[in-house]
């Protein structure tokens, strides 16, 4: 059974530089960990201009979202961000890469 | 903030034919209006600038507007009668499905009246229990909670001259071991109210002057499960004659007291329930609840309801259904006399926000103003509607590979859920929704937000327009009820990005058109993939059972794969031999959301048959570039399949390649689980572009991609997708004939099938 391992950071390396697209099976296994439907709020990004500018929010299932501060103007920088919180949230400890 | 949404009464319309706008605000009574053309989707800077068209039109400029609430929840009501008992002794019985009896307050059957306090009822309490609500009186319980998605019969009796009541709430075993124990309650009580409506599945809380679904009332209570072979008395009977008034209704011994007794399984292509009573007290379904469900007497030996209707006497009601917001009109738009064929929209905005009301103007009817013709995917517009499942957790990002993006038209739906849901979607008990209606706001049918189906098509629309704009708009609505008719004077139909709904007499159509000369441009990805049905009598409403196999959000339960509107098999045209690669020569083989890929030309691309298409484009990837996640082919994909239907004849001109993990083979291709299922392992997995001849000069070409649009205005439109693309459509117009199909035309075979 795959199980989350703060060790493997070389996943964390490998989704920074390349957060679309092909992944190596065990960052895919980890992606699926990451991205498990679980209760409570998810990370949702929404569109201040299209193509152009992203805010980062939470989102509970019949709740409106609620924005955060964190604003993006690429995609993949988006993805890092959030692949770092929840890293963290498994790890109990920062994601050291950065 | 203040806030506006609406909605219009069709979808397609020519010269002279009126479209009529209902509108809602929130937190604001104004709200402005400007009707444009849409030429292109909003899509940021890559893309060809957001420009919509202003069109003159007398509704433009402000409005005042006003709250209109949607009266969601699936019901049934029949009106008021002499003969419904108001004070006197009756018998109310009937088999009960209940798929949330925890939910708590949920109306079952009878007259009684939220508003007045009055009247009878059977319900299910609180307390998850069957209760009788008769008067003023506390409602009697069984105290005993109701089991979810388990059939009981319930029953409630009333002495009148005894002032007595009894409930009966019995269990019935369903091949397996539950507790299923009886439940029998004593109580008393009168009752005496005026003759009121009997409804089913909600209560009447009293005569509105907001949008009303029926008679003019609002409902509440509204329960999730399906009742069966309801009937009513006007007697207290004992055990045994509540059996016969169940099973016999119209047994002699209960001549004389019958009320009614509802057949849910007769009309069930209708909105009418049919009494078989004395007094045929027929009535209404609100809302559109499904029907053609398993009764409680459903044995399996049967799976078309067509062929034993009598299986098939429940009607499921959910606090989701929504066929029709109802709301009053507010504005019109009158098609002026030479207003070009395109797709157009209702602006409506307030200081802080905005809400699109697309709709399609067609050339005056019977007549082409192009040899071109845009073939709007209204019918998959129609069925992805409110798609709510996507803002509901992270499974989306998990099957999407990337975090889901929304914006404040969005929000809308996450925060009004009586705007309703989508086919994609379960009801709030669980149950696949299989019917969707345009008649109500609508938040993913507009050209901004996240690029999907009509969003997405605009940049078919775009291409179009860099090309002189020389095409006419025609809708799939329209294609159902006309037929080839639709379809013949036109050289060239394109479809959407993601035509993937079709019926019966769809597909004919198009199969008609094609074998008289037509020339059809498939534009996208996973196309005529799932049966649909129209509804009988309402434009705009759709009915999908998603059985057997196919990429689904949910499946259809045992025995329900039928639909209702029209007795026909439902699910996926591949299981009724009419897979999309007999049509168009590609089916849906995998989907993705993360990144989107290229196409490498194939030896097929150097045929003669072909090579007209590229002409000056040097050799290279083509399509390696896009608005759309980076490429042409991806999102959903389709490729040649002989096996399938494919002509021989077909070339596969260009196959894409080095898709994700993301982008797994579709769930009709993996009958063993295996695990090599991902693009990455699976060789299988590539969109196809392919093309063919098809009889009497016509001919298909194909994309095999929903991205593919997305890239056609690539580089200022200056891309070798859009050269190909180009090339395709001026040949498809010139209208020398494509050589016959036969023995002289071969395919150096790419295509012969999947890897073993």
């Amino acid at each position: 059974m795959y199980r989350f391992d703060k060790a493997r950071l070389d996943l964390a390396r490998e989704f920074k530089a390349n957060p679309f697209g092909e992944h190596s099976p065990d960052l895919q296994y980890l992606l699926n960990i990451l991205r498990a439907p679980r209760p409570g709020p998810f990370h949702v990004l929404l569109i201040d201009r299209a193509g152009e500018r992203w805010t980062l929010a939470m989102m509970e299932p019949g709740k409106p979202p609620q924005r955060t501060n964190m604003v993006f103007t690429d995609l993949a920088e988006a993805e890092w961000h959030i692949f770092r919180e929840r890293w963290s949230a498994h790890a109990g400890e920062e994601c050291p890469v950065t | 903030m203040k806030r506006v949404m609406g909605y219009c009464d069709r979808w397609s319309a020519g010269p002279g034919e009126t479209v009529r706008f209902k509108v809602s605000c929130i937190d604001t009574d104004a709200y402005d209006v400007r009707i444009v053309r849409l030429k292109q989707p909003e899509a940021g800077p890559l893309a060809t600038p957001f420009a919509p068209e202003p069109v003159d039109a007398a509704c433009n400029g402000p409005h005042t507007g006003r709250h209109q609430p949607i009266p969601i929840g699936g019901a049934a009501a029949v009106a008021a009668h002499p003969a419904i008992p108001t004070s006197g002794s009756f018998t109310l019985c009937g088999w009960l499905y209940p798929t949330t009896p925890d939910k708590g307050r949920q109306a079952i059957m009878g007259t009684w009246c939220e508003a007045t306090q009055s009247g009878f009822g059977l319900e299910i309490g609180a307390d998850g229990a069957l209760a009788l609500r008769m008067g003023g009186a506390p409602a009697l319980s069984t105290g005993v909670p109701l089991l979810a998605r388990r059939w009981c019969f319930i029953a409630a009796v009333h002495d009148a001259a005894a002032g007595t009541v009894t409930l009966y709430q019995e269990p019935r075993a369903d091949h397996d071991f539950h507790p299923a124990d009886p439940v029998l309650v004593h109580g008393t009580a009168r009752h005496q109210a005026p003759s009121q409506p009997f409804t089913f599945a909600a209560w009447s809380a009293g005569a509105t002057d907001d949008p009303s679904p029926w008679g003019g009332l609002r409902f509440s209570h509204h329960f999730n499960g399906r009742i069966d072979s309801p009937r009513l008395a006007a007697a207290a009977l004992e055990r045994a004659g509540i059996a016969m008034l169940a099973t016999t209704p119209l047994a002699a011994p209960l001549a004389q007291t019958l009320v009614a007794a509802w057949d849910f399984s007769i009309g069930i292509p209708t909105e009418t329930i049919t009494d078989l009573g004395p007094h045929r007290l027929h009535g209404a379904i609100i809302n559109l609840p499904t029907r053609a469900m398993r009764g409680h007497n459903w044995d399996g030996s049967e799976t078309n309801w067509t062929h034993a209707p009598h299986q098939y006497g429940a009607i499921h009601f959910h606090d989701t259904d929504l066929v029709d917001a109802c709301w009053a009109e507010d504005f019109s738009f009158t098609i002026p006399d030479g207003l070009r064929s395109g797709i157009y929209a209702a602006h409506l905005t307030t200081p802080d926000a905005d809400h699109w009301v697309p709709f399609f103007v067609v050339p005056p009817r019977g007549t082409a103003r192009s040899k071109t013709a845009f073939l709007a995917s209204t019918a998959t517009y129609t069925v992805y509607l409110n798609n709510r499942g996507r803002f509901l957790s992270t499974l989306t990002e998990r099957y999407q590979g990337r975090a889901t993006v929304m914006d404040h038209i969005d929000a809308l739906l996450v925060e009004f859920p009586e705007m309703g849901i989508s086919t994609y979607d379960r009801h709030s008990d669980g149950s696949g929704v299989s019917y969707s209606s345009r008649h109500r706001p609508l938040q993913n049918f507009r050209p901004t937000g996240r690029h999907w189906n009509f969003n997405l098509d605009l940049f078919i629309i775009d291409w179009l327009e860099k090309l002189g704009g020389d095409y006419d708009v025609i809708t799939e609505e329209d294609l159902h009820k006309h037929g080839q008719d639709l379809l013949a004077p036109y050289q060239v139909i394109l479809t959407g990005s993601h035509p993937e709904y079709d019926s019966k007499d769809m597909l004919d159509a198009f199969e008609i058109y094609l074998r008289r000369g037509g020339r059809l441009m498939y534009m996208g990805g996973n196309g005529f993939y799932w049966r649909i049905a129209h509804h009988p009598t309402r434009d705009g409403v759709i009915e999908v059972r998603r059985a057997e196999g196919g990429v689904r959000a949910w499946d259809t339960e045992p025995g329900e794969a039928f639909h209702s509107f029209t007795g026909e098999y439902g699910g996926l045209w591949r299981r009724n031999m009419r897979a999309p690669q007999r049509l168009v020569g590609v089916g849906f083989i995998s989907q993705g959301f993360d990144k989107c890929s290229y196409y490498r030309r194939t030896a097929d691309a150097s045929d003669h048959r072909a090579a007209w298409m590229f002409a000056d484009i040097p050799d290279g990837l083509i399509g390696n570039f896009g608005i759309l996640q980076g490429g042409a082919a991806g999102l959903e994909i389709d490729a040649a399949d002989c096996a399938l239907g494919t002509p021989a004849h077909a070339l596969v001109v260009a196959r894409s390649e080095n898709h994700s993990n993301t982008y797994e083979l579709v769930a009709e291709e993996v009958l063993i689980p295996h695990g090599a299922t991902d693009a990455v392992i699976n060789p299988d997995i590539h969109a196809d572009i392919t093309f063919f001849e098809t009889g009497h000069g016509g001919a298909v070409f194909s994309t095999g991609s929903i991205a593919y649009a997305g890239s056609l205005a690539w580089n200022g439109f200056d891309n070798n997708l859009f050269q190909l693309t180009t090339n395709v459509l001026t040949r498809f117009r010139d209208p020398a004939p494509f050589p016959e199909p036969g023995a002289g035309l071969s395919s150096p075979g790419q295509h012969g099938g999947k890897t073993p």
